[in-house]
């Protein structure tokens, strides 16, 4: 057993670090963003440079930011979450309703609020799904059916308005610090936060190693279902404070709040190179992916193409990103195979 | 080190499967579950719920769920296979926005921009079998982007507009009834065609029994000269193709062409397919059981609607039901394998036994041979 089964690379430290960087997914779609910011900027100088330009560059991604982390947490796991929208709808009445009947409630009291009942409707999803031994896809699309059902239910034909809600809380939503809008910033927090998690700590190996093998986990020892429940939770929390950005955001809340964009989260996990079947993909990427997405969406109407078009190109982004991850993996397989025999 | 697998003795391979009596083989199934329950429901609303067995009830019912009852049957194929098809909504929309163009600036007659569009929906169809049969992409990757992009073509082609000026000879059709006064509307004539269609294909075919292994183990599949690419491609195809037909009906039936049209129809086919019995993890199914669940939907749903529940209610006892169902399949299989323990061994072969005689001294045997002195055979 002296023959080492693998050779010691040959080039240096720096060398490979920077090729790393260079093949990197989060590199190649990060291109793509700011290639699209600096064309629609050359375009319409406005996109960028006038200080709304700049706001909501920064501020209308922090909504699908947040969701596609706690997305990306999940589908690491070998999992999907399809209930963040409805998690977001019904956060967003309960954050709505919390402060037309506690007026005098702190924001923060708000914020842990929203954030512990996502929790809570996630951690129904992570049970259903890591006890009952489900598949994920199945238990989040009933609960999607049910809490967007009990949200309606509950909110029936009342909604929130910008005047039942504290005026502190709404400036929240337009406020910058240093021109950064502060929702940004707590959107970037997630993100950092959740990154530093998955990419440092023994729990985030974790939920790599279940999601690339749940079997091997198993009998490697790894704690899969407390692992598994863990993520759901994370993606039920991140979803209820992406239900409180909402309400900062638009100051209303109606039926519609949250429907259809469990499918923009997964889109954008997937864009950023999250791989579906779980195991790989960074929470960077994902959101890189969400920036992406609602960029295009607000860079179409500008380079001339009708905004009606833009699900469109959302599509087509999706697919062609899911067929380069396959070119790149075949071409990453045939070569390791060459080594090998070699 | 003797591999287990190779020692079992010949006669340990009986089938799980066939280690019943046929009438149990064949009566304690999810599908005759569902189907009990559809009739327990039906009766029990017949009953109790006001007006409920007034014929527009039931000719409502299928009216309305037309679309789901159609596209359930190829998904309920694509969904053995292990694969999934999340774009078929965004093909009623295109298909309904093709058919609207088409019969609107184009001047064609309600047959041929059917016909185009039906063709329509097996080019969209077969791009999502491209990418998931031959470039072996996840079809769930996949389809939530045709999702978007078929979506995004529909909305982008029409935009905010409606095409409502359809022949009232051809709205009509789509609404009218078998024979007068009878609750079946004409619509049903294609779904039992096509039920037909997919049942022989499904259950009385080798290209069916092909489907079933796909979703067993698709490399055995493969082994055993099962085409698993080109049987994947034809299921998306047929998908695309009756979604499109799907799409027109809804034109007709609404009598508007819109690039919104049927939004989020796609979980309720999933969610009435899974409820019918169909496991999300392929290999396990059957038409049936799926056009039960699709009916149990529907009943519930116009029922509930007569006692003045409003849709959300509705959408809430769906979602518990599918919650229920598979849950109820995992919990009585746990119970089953528990049970199974107990009664050492069980339905399951002692499959160590001899691995355990060839390799007395191994230390993973060890526990193997502990249970076989508690549980003497």
């Amino acid at each position: 057993m002296s023959d080492l089964l693998v050779e010691p690379s040959s080039t240096s430290h720096a060398q490979r670090v920077i090729g790393g960087l260079l093949r990197s997914r989060e590199i190649a779609v990060l291109s793509v963003l700011v290639a699209l910011i600096l064309v629609t900027t050359f375009k319409s100088h406005g996109f960028l440079f006038s200080s709304t330009g700049w706001r909501d560059l920064l501020l209308t991604p922090s909504l699908l930011l947040i969701l596609a982390v706690g997305q990306t947490v999940v589908i690491i796991t070998r999992n999907v979450d399809l209930s963040v929208g409805s998690i977001l709808g019904l956060t967003a009445y309960l954050t709505g309703k919390l402060f037309s009947d506690h007026p005098n409630l702190p924001i923060v009291a708000v914020f842990v609020i929203g954030m512990l009942f996502g929790a809570a409707l996630g951690l129904v999803n992570g049970v259903l799904v890591a006890w009952g031994k489900v598949p994920a896809l199945v238990i989040t699309l009933g609960t999607l059916y049910i809490y967007r059902g009990a949200f309606l239910t509950w909110a029936g034909s009342d909604r929130i308005n910008a005047s039942d809600l504290p005026k502190d809380f709404l400036k929240l939503g337009t406020q910058q610090v240093l021109t950064i809008p502060v929702l940004t910033i707590i959107a970037a927090t997630v993100l950092v936060v959740v990154g530093y998690v998955l990419y440092t700590a023994r729990s985030g190996r974790e939920l790599y190693a279940i999601g690339s093998d749940p079997d091997a986990a198993d009998l490697y020892g790894l704690p899969v279902t407390r692992r598994v429940l863990l993520a759901f939770v994370t993606s039920g929390a991140l979803a209820g404070l992406a239900g409180i950005v909402y309400v900062a955001r638009y100051g209303t809340v109606s039926s519609g709040a949250g429907s259809g964009i469990e499918l923009q989260a997964v889109g954008a996990a997937v864009i950023g190179g999250v791989a579906i079947f779980g195991g790989s993909g960074t929470v960077w990427g994902a959101a890189i992916g969400a920036f992406l997405l609602v960029t295009i969406n607000r860079a179409l109407p500008i380079l001339g193409i009708s905004d009606f078009w833009q699900q469109a190109v959302v599509g087509a982004l999706i697919l062609a990103a899911v067929v380069l991850d396959r070119v790149l993996t075949l071409r990453q397989e045939r070569q390791l195979v060459e080594a090998r025999d070699r | 080190m003797s591999t287990p697998v190779l020692d079992r003795p010949a006669d340990a391979t009986t089938y799980a499967a066939h280690a019943h009596p046929l009438w149990r083989r064949a009566l304690v199934t999810p599908e005759v579950a569902v189907i009990a329950l559809l009739v327990l429901v039906y009766a029990w609303s017949n009953a109790n719920v006001a007006n409920f067995d007034n014929p527009l009830t039931l000719y409502y019912l299928f009216l309305d769920t037309a679309p789901i009852l159609l596209i359930a049957l190829p998904m309920t194929l694509v969904i053995v296979t292990g694969e999934i098809d999340l774009s078929v909504a965004s093909v009623v929309g295109l298909s309904s926005v093709v058919v609207g163009m088409l019969h609107h600036d184009a001047g064609l007659s309600i047959p041929v921009a059917a016909a185009l569009a039906v063709v329509m929906g097996m080019a969209a169809g077969a791009l999502n079998g491209f990418l998931v049969a031959y470039v072996g992409l996840p079809s769930l990757a996949v389809t939530i982007g045709t999702l978007a992009l078929y979506r995004g073509i529909a909305v982008g082609l029409l935009g905010t507009e409606a095409v409502t000026d359809f022949p009232d000879k051809w709205t009509d059709l789509a609404k009218e009834r078998i024979s007068e006064g009878s609750s079946y509307p004409m619509v049903l004539v294609p779904f039992v065609i096509l039920l037909v269609l997919f049942a022989w294909l499904l259950h009385f075919t080798s290209f069916g029994r092909g489907v079933y292994d796909i979703g067993l183990n698709s490399e055995a599949a493969h082994f055993s000269g099962v085409n698993v690419e080109l049987t994947k491609f034809w299921l998306f195809v047929l998908c695309g193709a009756v979604s499109a037909f799907a799409g027109v009906y809804y034109t007709l039936r609404y009598g508007s062409a819109r690039g919104d049209n049927a939004t989020g129809l796609e979980l309720s086919v999933i969610a009435a397919v899974l409820l019918g019995g169909v496991s999300i993890f392929g290999g396990r199914g059957a038409l049936h059981g799926v056009v039960a669940g699709v009916l149990l939907i529907g009943v519930i749903s116009s029922a509930m609607r007569l006692e003045n529940y409003t849709v959300n209610v509705i959408n809430i006892v769906i979602g518990v039901l599918l919650v229920l169902s598979v849950m109820t399949t995992s919990l009585l299989g746990r119970a089953r394998s528990l049970a199974a323990r107990a009664r050492g061994g069980g339905p399951r072969p002692p499959r160590r036994r001899n691995a355990v005689a060839a390799a007395p001294a191994s230390e993973s045997s060890t526990e193997d041979s502990g249970t076989q002195e508690r549980h003497p055979e």
